[in-house]
């Protein structure tokens, strides 16, 4: 697969406006970069899976996170996504757009400084970030769980990266900008935006913050931010990897450009508008949920548009296919992006999100996407890439196509059951005797598909072991080769001024001037997106508060706070929606006037437990109190987490003021005061809890954590049913 | 109580949500339109561009 590797071939042609008093410019790629990323994306992949899989085991052996807080499924799961979308992924993307860019713009990176930069940033706010999540510093909304001041690098690095990237287009050799080079730029632009929108929080301590938004309004931010960063950071960039590498590998160019065209414009368009579909049923209002279902449903349009642009650029090349364990990967990676985007629209339809929300079908379909769609074009693109920078050829191909092979493999088994458990556990749930009663404990759903579960950490297991495959690969063969560090090229640079012949039309402007058009499209991209978000700020006045709901007492922030800080929301929702099955397993639906007190809001995505929006009073606190030191004594067969440290760990009550001052600031109405007095009346409640704790024969220290838990959880979902007995 | 549809109650509220969908809409069209009138000799150079060069 390699004989055709140039490293310094001769430029192409002149540009084509006639200009033939050009010089050709000498100058060189730099493909130290290409390695460094490539790198970074291997060793993260390994980590983030591993993470992955410890995970997937403690869902039926919760003993395997050795009882320590740092290992149990609430901040390991965190670690987890965060790894293998940031770090994976994320170093994927630089890795192919600095790779393609610079030889798309016929130029060297902008800046080598800013490169090393962007790179070892990048690596460091991994780092930080996943120890930071694993001491549980979280801001308690997913997939943008990391703490402020990992945020504000965040949007230092990217602003970095965006320098290069804007500064490489500028000084290019090559006029008109490829249409991966599109994708790019819509990935640079929409994530700057979703981060920083959904990245307001107000800090109280050094690594600590409150999130700007409260309850609905949270919710919003977070999803349209959530579904977005699949869209701009999981597929857009990953789609101009596709549009680059996947002609690269069949040395073929794209069935059809004009379709690549619509594709691009039609997906950003569209997808911006389909977040709400995370929010189905929930307390979210009406006209936005159909929003949201109509544009997800529009999807299928443009995402299988580019899906068969990908296969068909393979029409006739098929016995190629069947060689070159690059390609398959790529066949397999577009199929599956293909797979993905038909069945989220389906998944977007109300009907079958209702039995498809809160379950492991969730799961499922997002691992189509992340171990297929990303991994295979990642490692289709690794196997592609680091052969040519080292100028030699791939140590085996042979290896290369076992690793397909123990990843399609690991694929099936992971998805196939958690489809199964997904459906099954949703029927159990919504499962009525005939006396109407409800046919299961949640229980009995959880243990139903405890066997599922460890068949999904086979195919896990299976999937790695591939990506351990290709690591030994990859090391074979770049200890074989030398790293062309600067690889030197030749082209012309671009004629000074374009003259033009005839009568131009509108559509030839627009062609001369993809820059400019560049820059206005973002504009209006950034200017739409804030358009849409306006509403969400303007209702904070307008959310119809409920006279019953009051804030949190200090002792219930201080319990919410652990819940968020132990990662409780992986498993846990607190949404009862307006089904008879979940108003008759939980209690009366939920209500948006519920949250406006909740910063961030804690409603979930995932019910790996029971929803606890009602969990107030339904249980005495010393239920709560052994359940949490060991849920198994109360619930024979759970597989919650033991939570040993709450019963032994100190309220951190210096920080009482702190959070009541932050949240006053947030517009929660504590008299004006409050902080200074916040952590006697701290001490009041806990006492009673202690109170009602030695009536069934519990010991507790006076400060001990488990008492601001229990009152959280004893004050959820209260104020309401408080209101009707 | 009844909690859906608060936010027609803001006065102008759609104001918003019709000038961001009209700004995507009108350049999604634009370039609609662009990519079927484009000459597909440009087109087809500009295809190419990846195979361009090693
Ligand atoms: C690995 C997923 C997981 C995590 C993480 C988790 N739980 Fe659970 N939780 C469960 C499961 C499963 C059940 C149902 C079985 C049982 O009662 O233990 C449950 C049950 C509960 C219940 C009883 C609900 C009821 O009404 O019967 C409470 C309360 C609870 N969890 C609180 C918490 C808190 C607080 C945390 C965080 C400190 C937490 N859980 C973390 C899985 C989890």
């Amino acid at each position: 697969m390699n004989e055709n590797v140039s490293l310094a071939d001769s430029p192409s042609q002149p540009p084509d406006m006639g200009h033939k008093s050009l010089q050709v410019e000498q100058f060189s790629y730099d493909n130290k970069s290409v390695q460094l990323f490539a790198f970074a994306t291997i060793f993260w992949s390994v980590i983030g899976m591993l993470a992955g899989l410890l995970a997937a085991v403690e869902l039926y052996y919760p003993g395997a996170n050795l009882n320590l807080p740092a290992t149990t499924f609430g901040r390991v799961r965190p670690v987890h996504t965060n790894a293998v979308i940031f770090a994976f992924v994320g170093n994927g993307i630089f890795m192919g757009v600095y790779y393609s860019l610079q030889r798309l713009c016929k130029a060297r990176m902008f800046s080598d400084k800013l490169s090393r930069i962007h790179f070892w940033g990048w690596q460091t706010i991994i780092v930080v970030g996943a120890v930071s999540l694993l001491a549980g510093y979280t801001s308690g909304k997913e997939y943008a769980e990391l703490e402020w001041p990992v945020d504000i690098a965040i949007t230092f690095i990217w602003v970095i990266f965006g320098i290069n990237i804007f500064g490489t287009i500028l000084k290019r050799r090559e006029s008109h900008l490829y249409v991966a080079i599109w994708f790019y730029i819509a990935t640079w632009v929409t994530v700057a935006m979703l981060h920083i929108v959904n990245s307001f929080e107000r800090p109280f301590s050094w690594f600590k913050s409150y999130s700007w938004y409260a309850g609905v309004q949270d919710a919003l931010v977070q999803w349209w931010y959530g579904h977005n960063a699949v869209a701009f950071f999981l597929t857009t960039p990953y789609l101009g990897l596709m549009y680059y590498f996947l002609p690269k590998a069949a040395n073929r160019p794209v069935y059809s450009y004009r379709l690549s065209i619509i594709h691009f414009w039609s997906l950003i368009f569209i997808y911006i508008w389909a977040g709400p579909h995370h929010l189905l049923y929930t307390a979210l209002p009406d006209w936005a949920q159909s929003l949201g279902v109509v544009f997800s449903v529009m999807l299928i349009a443009p995402s299988w548009g580019g899906m068969l642009n990908g296969l068909f650029t393979l029409r006739g090349a098929w016995d190629k296919v069947r060689e070159d364990p690059i390609l398959k990967f790529m066949v397999v990676a577009v199929t599956c992006y293909g797979m993905a985007t038909l069945e989220g629209p389906m998944l977007s339809l109300k009907s079958v999100n209702a039995i498809s929300h809160f379950t492991d079908w969730t799961i499922a379909h997002v691992h189509i996407g992340a171990l297929g769609w990303n991994g295979f074009l990642t490692f289709g693109v690794l196997y592609w890439i680091l052969p040519r920078i080292y100028n030699t050829p791939l140590y085996s191909k042979k290896l290369a196509g076992t690793h397909f092979w123990f990843g399609t493999i690991g694929i099936v088994l992971y998805a196939v059951p958690l489809y199964w458990a997904g459906f099954t556990q949703s029927m159990m749930w919504k499962s009525f005797t005939e006396e109407g009663q409800l046919k299961y404990q949640f229980l009995e759903t959880v243990t139903q598909i405890i066997p599922l579960y460890i068949t999904r950490s086979i195919g896990g297991t299976l999937y790695l072991s591939g990506v351990l495959i290709m690591v030994y690969n990859l090391y074979k063969t770049v200890k074989a080769g030398h790293l062309v560090k600067d690889e030197a090229t030749s082209a012309y640079p671009l004629p000074k001024a374009i003259t033009t012949h005839g009568k131009e039309h509108w559509h030839r402007w627009i062609e001369r001037r993809p820059v400019q058009m560049l820059v206005l499209s973002l504009v209006a991209v950034a200017i739409g997106g804030i358009l849409e978000m306006v509403p969400t700020f303007l209702i904070k006045s307008n959310i119809p508060t409920i006279a019953a709901v009051k804030p949190y007492t200090p002792l219930e922030l201080q319990g919410r706070d652990i819940y968020i800080r132990e990662g409780c929301y992986n498993c846990h929702s607190q949404m009862i929606r307006p089904f008879r099955d979940e108003v008759a397993r939980y209690g009366d639906y939920s209500k948006a006037g519920e949250f406006v007190y909740d910063h961030p809001f804690q409603w979930g995505s995932k019910r790996t437990g029971p929803d606890l929006a009602r969990e107030g009073g339904k249980y005495p606190d010393s239920w709560h109190y052994n359940h949490m030191m060991d849920p198994r004594i109360m619930s024979p067969g759970s597989i919650m987490p033991n939570y040993p440290w709450l019963l032994s760990n100190e309220i951190d009550t210096a920080s009482t003021a702190a959070k009541i001052r932050a949240m006053q600031s947030l517009g929660v109405p504590y008299r004006s005061g409050y902080d200074a007095l916040a952590n006697t009346d701290l001490q009041t409640q806990a006492r009673g809890i202690r109170e009602q704790l030695a009536k069934d024969k519990i010991k507790t220290a006076p400060n001990a954590e488990i008492l601001a838990v229990i009152a959280y959880l004893q004050r959820l979902g209260t104020d309401i049913k408080s209101v009707k007995p | 109580m009844k909690f859906i549809n608060y936010l027609e109650k803001i006065t102008g509220v759609d104001i918003y949500a019709m000038s961001a969908f009209g700004i995507f809409f009108t350049i999604f069209i634009v370039m609609a339109i662009w990519a079927f009138k484009a000459d597909r000799q440009l087109l087809t150079k500009i295809n190419s561009l990846p195979l361009d060069n090693q």
